[in-house]
């Protein structure tokens, strides 16, 4: 069937299933090429999920260390790992997950002038840092490549996500124009609540997902906003923005 | 005029409410509002303008023009996740 190991038709039996996915689509997600920045609150989840999915190679950039401070929503990690680097860490947990997966961690801080080679050839990239310079590179480099991706973010019990589907839906900068001169407001100084990570992170697996398989309406063109503590979402439509520095001259 | 207000996330937590509503002149925009509320609520002072403004859930520039009965939501950018 389609060039599936016995291992693959039962590990991703209940994918075959899908009418969405199907051999054709799991498929689809055995051939992507995923990246994801940031092994943290979001990363963590959204990468075990598509790890689990059977998302075929997946590149995991984090340039930091395990704290212990973590532990409380990065969901890749134990005890044992404070101190450990998170991207091989994190690296090692999806493989223990899913050997069919081909997993490459990348002990790197994703900036501007090393975002446009990094996204180069994915299929999707998926954002989770807390660090707002990266946002914006991320956003750059993804639709000056082309890349479809997923970003997020979660503070407090407040969570937001959205899809960007280069040239043909707003980007994040058709938002918010630039990174905030002051920081924004981190998980550090403000607190999260962990499942509320978890719940935002898996979304993006989710629509990472459905990008990957072509199927559905991503989160696109609009971002989903959520707040955990009144139990309430709403989705705020975007526009892209003429002039837009990033997508605006995009073809 | 009058026009619904909603606050997400870290503006929330500073406007000490999810909601309000507010009266505005005629002809005034999401400018206008936000000028405002920063003068009407000191927390808010310097926040605003860091947010994206939503016009009846359509992100629109400051200038966009305010109407009776319009719902404006000011969104952070909200980063967190990794550290």
């Amino acid at each position: 069937m389609m060039g599936f190991t016995e291992d693959q038709i039962h590990r991703y039996a209940r994918h075959l299933v899908l009418r969405e996915i199907g051999g054709v689509g799991q498929r689809k997600l055995l051939d992507a090429r995923v990246l994801i920045v940031g092994a943290g609150g979001l990363g963590c989840p959204a990468a075990l999920y598509l790890a689990a999915a059977g998302a075929g190679r997946i590149s995991i950039a984090d340039h930091d260390a395990v704290a212990v401070e973590n532990l409380q929503r990065q969901i890749l990690y134990g005890s044992a790992d404070v101190g450990r680097p998170k991207a091989e860490t994190a690296a090692a947990a999806l493989r223990r997950n899913n050997p069919d997966v081909i997993v490459e961690p990348l002990a790197v801080r994703v900036t501007a002038a090393g975002a446009r080679a990094l996204v180069k050839g994915r299929s999707l990239v998926v954002e989770g840092t807390d660090d707002p310079e990266t946002k914006f590179a991320v956003n750059d480099a993804c639709v000056a490549e082309g890349v479809p991706f997923v970003i997020g973010g979660v503070v407090r019990w407040s969570g937001q996500l959205m899809a960007v589907l280069p040239g043909k839906t707003a980007c994040y900068r058709c938002v918010f124009e630039n990174p905030p001169v002051t920081p924004a407001e981190t998980c550090e100084a403000a607190g999260v609540l962990g499942p509320a990570a978890g719940a935002v992170g898996t979304l993006m697996a989710v629509e990472a997902c459905k990008i990957l398989l072509g199927k559905g309406e991503p989160l696109a063109g609009r971002m989903r906003v959520i707040d955990f503590l009144a139990g309430t979402s709403r989705d705020i439509a975007w526009k892209r923005r003429p002039g837009c520095p990033a997508c605006g001259a995009a073809k | 005029m009058k026009v619904r207000v909603l606050f997400f996330a870290s503006v929330a937590d500073a406007a000490g409410t999810r909601s309000l509503d507010a009266e505005l002149g005629n002809r005034a925009t999401v400018a206008d509002l936000r000028r405002k509320l920063e003068k009407d609520r000191p927390r808010l002072a310097g926040r605003l303008g860091k947010c994206a403004a939503a016009v009846n859930t359509v992100v629109v520039s400051p200038a966009r023009a305010l109407a009776d009965g319009d719902e404006v939501a000011f969104l952070p950018p909200v980063s967190g996740g990794a550290e």
